[in-house]
């Protein structure tokens, strides 16, 4: 009788599921993890580890997004950022792929960072049409939608900042003698292809190339070895930590060359100050966000809702952290797309919706930078403006200048 | 940490009158574990049965190192390096040369056998923390070897490999996870076995009689150096089946997968499963995979914190690890059981 009882509800209840999503098709339309109430999206960082410092790009998104639920959610709907460990380990970002999409049901994947651990679950996600969006590396493989129709980038990359580089020097320097010094892992050796590809039969300009492990504490002695090359650029592509070694070690042995730091390692906060202000004048950069140390921003109107977000959600942050401009500018990314979404939040949908983004600005971009995708541009941020170190700020000069690969 | 490990090695079992026992679990025991083991991913998500086949995939590996230090007594910190080159192995000749992914493993064993062999040979010249840090040293190289440049057309350098996961064969109606599950289980069953049985035998008492004390070894008649070489040599080996596996299973390889944290992680397993009880490896396996996603759950900023304070309370209340553990409880039972 009780399960006689039970199974009727059952088919009852099946039947009125079944009624009412057919006649709410029209407006409404959900995947796995988005709701009336809710969107659940996830997110995997190095919250351990050799990369920990970026972790605080995964707490700035989660602050950010606590705002956006406090001011009401996006339609109406709150998110649920859910937001796990891989301690910069390939292996440990696929578990934790899978806990979230098999276990905790997400619509999509957020941010992830790394190369690395993105290749590992590139794959998987993929293959079970899970939008992998915003991925947080510069490598140039995200822009695939052809082979990886769920997989998308967000920053401009590695090889497209260089071609930047490339192209400068060509135009403002063709007798250049290049020293390129780089971090000798995917970061790196992206950005030296770039560089080669930039500057095309002219690669000849590179006149020694020095690479470091992450591991070595001090890396001096490749400094000199540089200087005695005689060359008259110095491209750093570094790390933060490395990046204000070289600059002081360069001052030292009283190197004067035309310094070139990549955008990674732009921050004032955690490299030109620890280098020294004096040290680092007249050294060139490019960028595409606002850094949060720089007061020539203080009365920008996108700033200022930054620095009041900071202030209510995420007060612990510091704002000299480059990581946290990201996170804020990543995030906004993301609420932009859901908006876009409506009511149709399907996977195909977001995906959809991240590939037709026009000209849409975050806060902390600079003033000319816009993000733009099309079903054939995977790659949202391509613009740049170079920038020259000058007193205690980076002060911006030229045009926005477009590293698109393709021309 | 060591000074644990050597407390448990110097408490040997080997003075016990039957090792098999204090080195296993019961045949009863056993056999209900493994009957869970087969019905579990029936009912589980297909995310816990990966789940099961890493910590599976890991137990062999903490395994590896548990018959070179319970077994030999030599210590190691280079173990990611054989399990690296495993990974590669199979990668490599999944991918390029289109090799059947079950045909990788024992290519892999071989390789990473033959490397622990060689390495063996002038490192063991070194005993305790001098071994030690040899093989740190190796474990360090290692990921920068696989980023060399001239390698570069095979492991794909610093962006890694992707491997391609395989299908259930015969058209067994199973998902990949399940069928790499019992693909795993089967492989992890037959080292199980067979490192029982290498650990029974002239070998392994060879292993033992060095570990306790290597004079009186090498007094007896034991090759003390070709011993000690072999066991670093099968160590390695089981371990580049490990890493074979891990290659299938994650469908991923990268240097940065390989680290000295991995080396480190194993060691860690194999001191809390108990060193020296293989079944513990699995218990083990399953600390280092699980315990770091309760710390993170307990706390995302201070999750290194929390694992530090959760290993810590393992090390200070059972310092024998999982074995301990199994000792009480199998102490326990005994009472009861007369009780009634």
């Amino acid at each position: 009788m009780m399960l006689s009882t039970r199974s009727a509800a059952f088919a009852t209840a099946l039947i009125a599921s079944i009624a009412v999503s057919g006649s709410a098709l029209a407006q409404k339309k959900y995947d796995t993890g988005a709701s009336d109430t809710e969107i659940k999206i996830g997110n995997i960082m190095p919250y351990s580890g050799p990369a920990s410092a970026y972790g605080v790009i995964g707490k700035t998104e989660e602050a950010y997004f606590k705002k956006i639920n406090a001011e009401g959610g996006i339609n109406g709907r709150k998110i649920n950022f859910v937001s796990y460990d891989d301690s910069y380990s390939p292996p440990k970002a696929v578990e934790q792929a899978r806990k979230l999409v098999e276990s905790d049901e997400v619509l999509v994947v957020f941010n992830p960072l790394g190369t690395p651990s993105n290749s590992a679950i590139q794959k998987y996600l993929n293959s079970k049409k899970i939008p992998q969006l915003f991925v947080a590396t510069g490598a140039t493989k995200w822009n695939e939608p052809k082979d990886f129709p769920w997989t998308i980038g967000w920053q401009p990359s590695y090889q497209s900042e260089a071609r930047i580089y490339a192209k400068f020097l060509m135009k403002e320097k063709p007798d250049a003698k290049i020293a390129v010094f780089y971090q000798n892992d995917d970061f790196g050796k992206d950005y030296l292809k770039g560089l080669k590809d930039g500057l095309g039969a002219k690669a000849s300009m590179i006149v020694a190339e020095e690479s470091y492990e992450t591991s070595e504490p001090s890396i001096d002695s490749h400094i000199v070895k540089l200087k005695a090359t005689g060359a008259d650029v110095f491209i750093s592509i570094t790390t933060p930590k490395f990046a204000a070694q070289a600059i002081k070690k360069i001052a030292e042995v009283e190197w004067r060359p035309l310094h070139i730091v990549s955008n990674v390692s732009a921050s004032v906060g955690s490299v030109i100050k620890p280098a020294g202000f004096e040290n680092a004048q007249g050294i060139l950069s490019a960028n595409y966000a606002k850094d949060g140390a720089d007061a020539q921003w203080d009365n920008d109107p996108g700033m200022k809702k930054f620095y009041e977000f900071l202030a209510k959600y995420y007060p612990e942050a510091n704002k000299l952290d480059g990581s946290v401009v990201y996170g804020y500018g990543a995030a906004q990314t993301m609420v932009k797309v859901l908006e876009m979404c409506g009511d149709d939040l399907t996977r195909a949908n977001v995906m959809k919706q991240a590939a037709s983004l026009k000209d849409f600005a975050p806060d902390t971009l600079l003033p000319g930078v816009k993000i733009n995708t099309s079903a054939k541009d995977f790659a949202p941020i391509e613009q740049l403006q170079m920038q020259r170190f000058k007193g205690e700020k980076w002060e911006l000069f030229g045009d926005i200048i477009s590293g698109e690969l393709n021309n | 940490m060591s000074a644990a490990a050597e407390d448990a090695v110097t408490e040997a079992p080997a003075v016990e009158a039957v090792p098999k026992r204090a080195m296993t679990l019961g045949t009863g025991t056993s056999l209900v574990i493994l009957a869970a083991l087969l019905v579990t991913p029936i009912f589980v998500k297909n995310f816990v049965v990966f789940q099961m086949t890493m910590v599976m995939i890991y137990g062999i590996a903490v395994l590896a190192l548990n018959i070179l230090t319970g077994g030999s007594g030599q210590f190691s910190l280079g173990q990611s390096a054989f399990y690296a080159l495993g990974a590669y192995t199979s990668a490599v000749l999944m991918e390029v040369a289109n090799v059947n992914y079950a045909l990788t493993l024992p290519i892999a064993g071989l390789v990473a056998f033959g490397a622990g062999y060689l390495f063996g040979k002038p490192a063991l010249r070194l005993s305790g923390i001098y071994l030690a840090l040899a093989t740190f040293a190796l474990a360090v190289a290692m990921p920068q070897l696989l980023k060399l440049h001239f390698l570069e057309h095979w492991t794909g350098g610093v962006q890694g490999l992707t491997v391609m996961k395989p299908d259930a064969p015969f058209g067994l109606p199973i998902g990949q996870d399940k069928w790499l599950y019992y693909f795993t289980l089967a492989i992890s069953l037959a080292i199980y076995i067979g490192s029982i049985n290498l650990l029974r035998s002239r070998s392994g008492r060879a292993f033992m009689s060095i570990r306790d004390n290597e004079i009186a070894a090498s007094a007896m008649g034991v090759d003390v150096a070709q011993y000690k070489t072999l066991a670093f040599g099968v160590s390695a080996g089981i371990t580049g089946i490990a890493g074979g596996l891990s290659a299938i299973v994650v469908a991923f390889v990268a240097p940065d997968s390989y680290t000295i944290n991995l080396a480190i992680a194993l060691f860690l397993g194999m001191v809390v499963g108990g060193v020296g009880w293989l079944p513990g490896s699995f218990v083990g396996a399953a600390f280092i995979i699980f315990v770091p996603n309760i710390a993170e759950s307990i706390s995302k900023g201070l999750s290194g914190a929390v694992f530090g304070v959760l290993l810590f309370l393992v090390i200070f209340l059972v310092p024998h690890g999982a074995r301990q553990v199994a000792m009480v409880a199998q102490h326990l039972l005994g009472k009861l059981t007369k009780k009634n």
